[in-house]
C-alpha cells in the first residue's frame, strides 16, 4: 500500500482558524504504529504543551507536523498548509527548536543569528534590524561575539530559539528546549515564550519538565501512539487523576516506605502509588478522607511517627503516570 | 600496581566484541588491503610502455635498423620522431615532444662484430617511472644483442645529467631493475604495500579507539572502575595488533599463491619482526591520541602521517634521491626502516645479520614508545 | 557526635583550578561539606557551578588544588583505587559500550570488579530483575531506550555492593515515568540496604526527594541544610497571582514597600512578602489603582526551585553590590 494520504478536502473555516491541527494522524513504521489516530486542534497565540514518555510518538508526530515524515494516514494542516504537499511553503513561516540544538558551535552568537537569517530568506536590511532585536530579546548584548562554545547552557537555549524565530514565525516548535538548564534562566526562557505567544506566535513545546508542562495553556499527553489526554493543566488535575495524592511527613521515612509497599504488596490498602520524596512520602489512593485514617493507623501500628499526612494539589507528573497506567491497565 | 588477569580478560573481550560488532570499520579493516591488493596488481602500472621514442641513427646499416625494430616491437618505445643528432634529441625531449631518445653511433655493425657495440639512450629525468621503464627495458633488449649501454637523464633545461652512479642512473633503479628483471610491478610493490597497509591499520585503530573512547565518555566510567590504566591500553593495542597481523597474512598468501610474488627468506623472522613493527605503530598511535583533542584531529593527523609514510619512506619512491630533509622526516617513521625489513626478507632473501641497523632502529623506537604509553597512563582525568 | 565510621562522604575547603586561555580559572572554592552513611544528599546547582567537578575531586578523577577530600575513610588523592573498589559512579556523560548486551555488560563490570565468575550469576539476576531488565539481556546496551539505559548503568554501577554511589545528573534527559522509577530504585536501595546516595541534578524536585541539599552556584556552596531547612532561608511569605499586564504589574509589584523580591513563573507573578496578609491586600490595591486586573491570587509554599531562585539571585546582587 502506498504510502500518503487522501487529499485535503478543501480548507474549512476550522482549518484555517486554527494554525495547527490533525485529523486521525497515523503513521506506521512496517508493523509499529508509532502515531495511533491522534487529532488535536491548537489555537492561535496558545503554549500547547505536548508530553510523553520517551518513544511514544512525541517527536514522529512534530516531525509530521514539519513536513519531515509523511503521515501513513490522516488529515494535518499547519497554518493553512498541508505539510506533505506544501513542505517549503510552510516550512517558511514555522520555526524549529530542536532538542539537540541548531546552533553552531565554531561560530559567534550574531553569526549564527546572521547565518539563519540568510538561510531564512531575509534580505539585508531586514537581517540587519532582525538580528538587533533577536539579540535583545535573548538578552545576548555584550555577549555576540562570543563564541557560541564558550556561552553557558542557559545563553544557549536563548539564542537557539532567537535562531529558529528570527524569521518572525507564526508558529514555532520547541522541542525540549530546557533540558539541563538551571531554574532560573528556565523561568526566563518561559518568560519570552509567553511574551512571544502574547504577540500571537503559537507555540508547541515538548518538556520533561513537569513544571513547565503546568505553564501551558493546554497540554496533550500521548502514550505508545495514542493521544491519553488533552486539556489545561486544571482540568487534567480534576479529570483524569485516578485517585487523590496525601502527601504523609514523617521523620523516619525509610522505614514507613517499607510498611507501606508492603501494605501495596499485600493489597490490605488500595494504594496505586507509593513514592519517597526525600523526606516525604506521597501516597496515591481512590479517596483521601476515606483512607486517610487507615493510613495513619497503619503507620502508627508500626510505630512510625507521623508529622503531616494531608491531602495535597495533584501535579500534572501524578497526573501523568496515573494515565500513564490507565493506559497500561486498559490493554 | 595491581595487576588482574580477569579485568585485563574483560577489557580484552570487550575491545574484540566492539571491533567484531563495528561492521562498518571492520569491512574496512579486510576489503581496504585487499582492494589496494588488487589495484595495485592490475590497474596501477608503473611501468610506462609505448614511450614516444627519438631515433638518431647515425650508421643506417641492417645491424642499427634491426636494433631499432627490436625496440618498437617491444612494445615499451613508440618511435615517434627521426632525428640527426644529439642535441635535436635533447631539445625534442626537454619540449615534450618525446620522452626517451635512443642514439645508435656510425659503424654499429662493425662494432657489434668485434664485441664493442654501445648504445646511448636518454630519458626524460622528470618522470621517474618514464626513466626506469625505458632503461629497463632498453638495458634488456641490449643484452640481448651484447651491446653496452649507457643511459643518461636529461634534466630540465636539455642538459644530459651522468652522475657518478654507472649508466649514469641512481644505484637504487638499477638495483630495482636487477632483481626485478621481468619489471613484475607487484613483486616490488607487494613487500611495501605490507608494511604500508599495516602500519595505516596498526596507527589508526590505535589512535583512533583512545580519542574515540575519551570523546564517547566512557573512558571516564572505565576510570571510576579498579581497572588500571595499563590494562586499559593493552586491551585496547592487543586486538589492533591480532588483526594487523591477520591483514598481513591475508595478503601475503594472496601475494604469493596468486600473483607469484616469490617470498626467499625466512618466515619465522619476519613474523617476529612484524611484531616489532606493529609495537612502534602503535605507539606512534599512542602519540597521536595523546596530541589530539577529538577523533576529527586525530583522522585528520594520522591522514598526514599515511600521506607522508607513502612518499617518504621509500615505499613507492626510492629515499636516495630525496633532498636531506624529507629524508630527515622518512626517519621518523617506522614504515622506513620496516620496508626495508620486509623487502630484505621477501625479495632478497637475507638473514637478520644484514637487517640489524633497521631492527635496533625498530627496538629503540618502541621502546621509547612503550615508555611514553606508560606515562600516558594516567589514572585520572587530568 | 558523628564518628568517622558513619561518615560516608567528606570534603573540607576543596579548592580546584583549570588552565584557561588567560591563566588559571578557580572552579571549586573551598567546597565543604559531609554525607552520613545512609544519607541522599543532592547536590544542585546551574550548568557550570561546579556539580560535575566536586564529584570528579571527591573520587579522584580529577586532582585537586586545595583541601581535603574522601569517601569512606580513604582519601582521593591517594587511596584511590580503594574508592573506586568499594563505591559506584555514573558519569554525566556515562556511556555504557553500545554494542555489547545487557547481559555482557553486567558481566563486563561484574570481571572489572573482580566479582568471582560463580557469584556472578545470582549478582547479575539479581540486578535484572531490581532494575527491570531482565527480558532484556540479550539486547545491544546501544539500543536500549533511554530510561533503561541509565538503569542498565545504574545496575552496572551497584555490581559490586558498594556502599556509596555517586551519580552525575543521571536522569537528565529522561521521561518523567522513568525518572520516578529510577528515583523508586534509588529509594529502595536506600531503605532495604541504607546506601549512600551523592546525586548531581538539575531538577529540583529531586532536591526535595533527598536528605541533606546543597547548593552550588559559581564554585563556591551558598547553602547546605535539609530541603526544608533551605526553603525556611528564604525570607518572607509567598504569593502567587496572574497579572493581565505582565511588565506593568511586575515593576509596581516589586517597587512596593515589603517586597523583598518578585519571581516570574511562566504568565505568573511570584512576589516574596514580608507580611502576607498586610501585603497581600496593599499589592492588590496598588494593581487596582493602575487598572491591571489578575486572577488566581493565593498564598504559596515556595518550591526548592523557588528557594534556589532566592539564594542564588541573592548572592549574585551581594557580589555585584
Amino acid at each position: 500500500m502506498a504510502e500518503g494520504h487522501p487529499p485535503a478536502p478543501g480548507p474549512v473555516e476550522a482549518d484555517r482558524a486554527d494554525p495547527i491541527f490533525a485529523e486521525n494522524l497515523t503513521k506506521r513504521f512496517g508493523n509499529f504504529t508509532a502515531v495511533d489516530r491522534v487529532s488535536f486542534r491548537i489555537h492561535p497565540g496558545e503554549v500547547f504543551g505536548w508530553l510523553g514518555p520517551n518513544g511514544a510518538g512525541k517527536t514522529t508526530t512534530i516531525r509530521i507536523l514539519l513536513g519531515l515524515i509523511r503521515p501513513t494516514e490522516g488529515r494535518l494542516g499547519v497554518l493553512g498548509f498541508d505539510p506533505v504537499s506544501q513542505t517549503k511553503a510552510m516550512q517558511a513561516q514555522v520555526g524549529y527548536m530542536s532538542q539537540l540544538f541548531t546552533l553552531y558551535n565554531d561560530l559567534t552568537a550574531i553569526e549564527n543569528i546572521r547565518f539563519y537569517g540568510r538561510v531564512y530568506g531575509l534580505g539585508r536590511e531586514q537581517l540587519v534590524r532582525r538580528q538587533q532585536e533577536i539579540i535583545q530579546m535573548a538578552g545576548l548584548e555584550g555577549r555576540e561575539d562570543t563564541l557560541t562554545a564558550n556561552l553557558s547552557g542557559g545563553w544557549k537555549q536563548r539564542l537557539a530559539l532567537g535562531c529558529a524565530i528570527v524569521h518572525n514565525p507564526r508558529v514555532v516548535f520547541l522541542d525540549e528546549p530546557t533540558a539541563g538548564v538551571d531554574p532560573i534562566s528556565r523561568r526566563e526562557f518561559w518568560g519570552l515564550i509567553y511574551a512571544m505567544a502574547k504577540k500571537g506566535t503559537t507555540i508547541l513545546v515538548t518538556t520533561h519538565y513537569m513544571d513547565e508542562a503546568e505553564l501551558c495553556q493546554r497540554v496533550g499527553f500521548i502514550n505508545q501512539g495514542r493521544l491519553a489526554a488533552v486539556g489545561t493543566p486544571d482540568e487534567l488535575k480534576q479529570t483524569r487523576m485516578r485517585g487523590q495524592v496525601l502527601e504523609i511527613e514523617t521523620p523516619e521515612p525509610d522505614r514507613a516506605m517499607r510498611i507501606l509497599k508492603e501494605a501495596q504488596a499485600r493489597k490490605s490498602l488500595p494504594l496505586e502509588e507509593v513514592a519517597l520524596y526525600g523526606a516525604q512520602i506521597h501516597v496515591v489512593v481512590p479517596g483521601a478522607e476515606e483512607y486517610r485514617h487507615p493510613l495513619q493507623e497503619l503507620l502508627a501500628d508500626a510505630n512510625i511517627p507521623v508529622g503531616n499526612l494531608e491531602w495535597i494539589v495533584p501535579t500534572l507528573e501524578d497526573v501523568f503516570i496515573s494515565t500513564i497506567r490507565e493506559t497500561a491497565d486498559e490493554e | 600496581m595491581q595487576f588482574s588477569f580477569q579485568r585485563l580478560r574483560a577489557l580484552l573481550y570487550k575491545e574484540i566484541v566492539q571491533i567484531l560488532r563495528d561492521r562498518r570499520t571492520l569491512l574496512l579493516f579486510f576489503l581496504l588491503p585487499l582492494i589496494e591488493l588488487f589495484l595495485f596488481a592490475y590497474a596501477v602500472s608503473l611501468t610506462v610502455s609505448h614511450l614516444p621514442t627519438a631515433v638518431v641513427d647515425q650508421s643506417l646499416d641492417s645491424r642499427s635498423r634491426d636494433f631499432i625494430h627490436a625496440l618498437a616491437n617491444s612494445g615499451n618505445f613508440d618511435i615517434t620522431l627521426d632525428l640527426q643528432n644529439q642535441e635535436q634529441v635533447l631539445k625534442a625531449i626537454d619540449n615534450g615532444t618525446v620522452k626517451a631518445g635512443i642514439v645508435i653511433p656510425p659503424d654499429f655493425a662493425g662494432k657489434v662484430l668485434r664485441g664493442e657495440g654501445s648504445v646511448l639512450i636518454l630519458l626524460d629525468g622528470s618522470d621517474s617511472f618514464s626513466v626506469e621503464s625505458g632503461y629497463s627495458a632498453a638495458s634488456s633488449i641490449a643484452q640481448k644483442y651484447s651491446l653496452e649501454l649507457t643511459a643518461q637523464s636529461v634534466q630540465a633545461g636539455g642538459a644530459a645529467s651522468t652522475s657518478a652512479t654507472s649508466g649514469g642512473l641512481p644505484i637504487a633503479t638499477i638495483t630495482r631493475v636487477l632483481y626485478n628483471p621481468d619489471i613484475k610491478d607487484l613483486v616490488f610493490i607487494l613487500p611495501g604495500l605490507i608494511a604500508l597497509i599495516m602500519q595505516i591499520i596498526v596507527v589508526t585503530h590505535s589512535a583512533l579507539s583512545l580519542v574515540r573512547e575519551r570523546e564517547a565518555g566512557t573512558l571516564e566510567q572505565l576510570l571510576a572502575t579498579p581497572a588500571r590504566p595499563f590494562e586499559m591500553i593493552i586491551a585496547k593495542l592487543v586486538p589492533g595488533m591480532l588483526v594487523a597481523m591477520l591483514d598481513m597474512s591475508i595478503i601475503l598468501v594472496i601475494g604469493i599463491f596468486w600473483f607469484q610474488v616469490p617470498f626467499q627468506g625466512s618466515i619465522g623472522l619476519l613474523a617476529v619482526l612484524s611484531i616489532l613493527f606493529i609495537i612502534s605503530g602503535m605507539g606512534l598511535g599512542l602519540v597521536i591520541s595523546a596530541v589530539t583533542k577529538s577523533q576529527r584531529q586525530a583522522q585528520q593527523l594520522t591522514s598526514v602521517i599515511q600521506m607522508l609514510a607513502m612518499l617518504l619512506t621509500g615505499f613507492l619512491y626510492p629515499r636516495t634521491t630525496m633532498p636531506l630533509w624529507t629524508q630527515l622526516i622518512g626517519d621518523l617513521i617506522p614504515l622506513t626502516y620496516f620496508v626495508r625489513i620486509i623487502r630484505g626478507i621477501m625479495t632478497k632473501g637475507v638473514s637478520l645479520s644484514f637487517l640489524w641497523t633497521d631492527t635496533l632502529t625498530l627496538v629503540v623506537y618502541a621502546g621509547i614508545v612503550l615508555v611514553v604509553a606508560a606515562a600516558l597512563s594516567k589514572k585520572r582525568l587530568d | 557526635m558523628t564518628t568517622t565510621n558513619e561518615i560516608a562522604i567528606s570534603a573540607q575547603g576543596l579548592v580546584k583550578r583549570f588552565k584557561g586561555r588567560g591563566g588559571a580559572v578557580t572552579v571549586l572554592e573551598d567546597i565543604t561539606l559531609e554525607v552520613k552513611r545512609g544519607e541522599t544528599f543532592g547536590l544542585i546547582g546551574p550548568d557550570g557551578a561546579g556539580k560535575s567537578t566536586t564529584t570528579r575531586v571527591i573520587l579522584g578523577l580529577l586532582r585537586r588544588d586545595g583541601g581535603r577530600s574522601s569517601v569512606l575513610g580513604h582519601d582521593s588523592m591517594r587511596d584511590v583505587y580503594m574508592i573506586r573498589a568499594e563505591s559506584g559512579y555514573i558519569a554525566q556523560q556515562f556511556a555504557l559500550p553500545a554494542d555489547l548486551t545487557v547481559m555482557e555488560n553486567m558481566r563486563f563490570f561484574a570481571d572489572l570488579h573482580g566479582i568471582p565468575a560463580k557469584r556472578q550469576k545470582g549478582r547479575i539476576a539479581e540486578l535484572l530483575k531490581f532494575a527491570g531488565l531482565t527480558e532484556f539481556t540479550s539486547r545491544p546496551a546501544g539500543r536500549l531506550s533511554g530510561g533503561m539505559k541509565k538503569k542498565l548503568a545504574l545496575a552496572c554501577s551497584l555490581i559490586h555492593e558498594p556502599q556509596v554511589v555517586l551519580l552525575d545528573e543521571p536522569t537528565l534527559g529522561v521521561d518523567p515515568v522513568s525518572r520516578r522509577e529510577f528515583w523508586n530504585l534509588l529509594g529502595n536501595l536506600r531503605a532495604e540496604r541504607g546506601l549512600t546516595i551523592f546525586v548531581c541534578t538539575p531538577y529540583m524536585d529531586e532536591a526535595e526527594r533527598c536528605n541533606q541539599v546543597g547548593l552550588i552556584y559559581k564554585g563556591r556552596l551558598i547553602a547546605r541544610d535539609t530541603p526544608a531547612g533551605i526553603k525556611k532561608m528564604v525570607p518572607g511569605r509567598l504569593l502567587e497571582f496572574k497579572p493581565a499586564q505582565f511588565e506593568t504589574a511586575r515593576k509596581i509589584v516589586a517597587g512596593l514597600t515589603g517586597v523583598l523580591q518578585v519571581q516570574t513563573y511562566g504568565a505568573m507573578l511570584h512576589p516574596f512578602v514580608d507580611d502576607l496578609e498586610l501585603r497581600r491586600k496593599e499589592i492588590e490595591q496598588a494593581l487596582t489603582a493602575q487598572g491591571i486586573t489578575w486572577s488566581g491570587m493565593r498564598a504559596i509554599q515556595p518550591r526548592m526551585e523557588e528557594a534556589f531562585i532566592n539564594l542564588v539571585t541573592r548572592q549574585e546582587e551581594a557580589e555585584n553590590g
